[in-house]
């Protein structure tokens, strides 16, 4: 049985999916924190032998959906800008894709789509795993991972203009 | 050869494949240059995505968040005593438990809203900011802990450029409250508001709240509950309530 200080361990991957998923610091911090919250009131709850990350990352995938259900007559607050000063310096180190593109872009997906890359991608969840934390079955997993692979490079591509939250953005070349 | 199954392609692009599946895949790609290119770019998309988002491992855990796994952690034994307590006393009176969320409302109307309320009275206030001044801080802290029967210490938040100019003793919903005011020097001013909080409140993480416009971070540490106001942006006056924190946390030991 894990100890509850070892959540500790956890907090650096939990902020970040949280900050790719909000792209937003304060949103995702607040969001690690909700969850930490969580987790600890429904430790005992936690099989012995499941995976304590996948567990956390499901707890977080549900607030962060119950979250937006009840605040969807907000306007949402996930803005690109809060993580842009960061992406410039490194997009001098001459990778492939433009960085600040590649954010901007991310944010113009669907939640379910940025969810599901962001997962295998970033978190290197198996689609198993993948299927757990999102609560729907592999199949959806791999289709709505080919839909987000999809619209992300058509979007780079320019096929598809930025829409993000309804201000039109140029894609810069 | 048939096109690989959609999980074999995704698999190949991360990295998942046995190698002889691998293989299969990559022959098939050879054929495929349109396939090929594709996959070429989700994998750059994977490349950069991580490039985008590791660096934040690499950060330092903000306090706040540490803090709640910390805070939770250490006060097991007295939170399963109060489970019970509260249990029983459901039981008893035939009550349903009172949740989370009733204590957090209950914060926002003993804590938050009357430090929101005295801060925008008296941080304009010219003349008399403060009732007194922080050369007598030591009378300050024993006058206001006598007051609000519980140690009262105004914290040093000289590192982050803000200076104490001192303290007065405010009405709180039920008992004394406190409230120190602090200045930079660009004039801009925050305000820590202190109560005594019941023995049986459990310490809490930062949390924070929006009065009407103005940044207020709340926090319940043993006997007190402090709530720094501030017209700041949001992630300096968090900075400023982790400073609070830590020293009033380092006097308290002195």
């Amino acid at each position: 049985m894990l100890s509850r200080e070892a959540i500790l361990d956890h907090l650096p991957r939990l902020r970040r999916y949280a900050r790719a998923l909000t792209g937003d610091r304060f949103a995702a911090d607040d969001l690690v924190q909700d969850t930490v919250e969580r987790a600890l009131s429904r430790w005992a709850l936690l099989r012995p032998g499941s995976n304590p990350q996948v567990w956390l990352l499901t707890l977080m995938h549900n607030h962060f959906v119950n979250q937006k259900r009840s605040a969807r007559e907000r306007l949402e607050q996930t803005t690109v800008d809060g993580i842009l000063p960061e992406l410039e310096v490194r997009s001098e180190q001459g990778d492939g894709l433009a960085l600040q593109d590649l954010a901007a872009a991310l944010y113009c997906l669907s939640e379910e789509h940025r969810s599901v890359l962001l997962l295998v991608a970033v978190e290197e969840m198996t689609y198993e795993e993948c299927a757990r934390i999102l609560g729907v079955p592999i199949g959806t997993v791999m289709s709505r991972l080919t839909r987000a692979r999809q619209k992300l490079a058509r979007i780079l591509a320019g096929e598809e203009s930025l829409d993000v939250k309804g201000v039109k953005l140029e894609v810069v070349k | 050869m048939n096109r690989p199954a959609e999980e074999d392609i995704h698999a190949y692009v991360d990295g998942r494949l046995a190698s002889d599946d691998r293989e299969r895949v990559e022959y098939w790609l050879q054929n495929h240059p349109k396939e090929a290119e594709q996959i070429a770019h989700w994998q750059q998309q994977t490349t950069g995505l991580r490039l985008l988002f590791n660096p934040v491992v690499e950060e330092s855990v903000p306090d706040r968040l540490s803090r709640v796994a910390r805070v939770s952690a250490t006060n097991i034994p007295w939170r399963i005593a109060a489970a019970v307590a509260w249990l029983s006393l459901g039981l008893v009176l035939g009550y349903g438990l009172h949740g989370k969320s009733s204590s957090q409302d209950s914060f926002l109307t003993t804590l938050v809203h009357p430090a929101a309320i005295a801060h925008v009275v008296y941080s304009p206030e010219v003349r008399h900011p403060v009732e007194v001044g922080a050369e007598q801080q030591a009378h300050l802290a024993q006058w206001l802990s006598k007051r609000l029967g519980t140690p009262v210490l105004a914290p040093d938040l000289q590192s982050a450029g803000f200076q104490l100019l001192g303290g007065r003793l405010l009405p709180g919903d039920a008992t004394a409250a406190a409230q120190f005011m602090y200045q930079d020097g660009s004039g801009r001013r925050v305000t820590l508001y202190v109560r005594k909080e019941a023995s049986g409140n459990r310490d809490t993480a930062f949390r924070y709240a929006d009065e009407k416009g103005l940044a207020v971070f709340y926090w319940v540490d043993g006997q007190a509950g402090y709530a720094l106001s501030g017209d700041l942006p949001r992630q300096e006056l968090l900075h400023l309530a982790e400073l609070s924190y830590r020293s009033l946390e380092q006097q308290s030991q002195r």
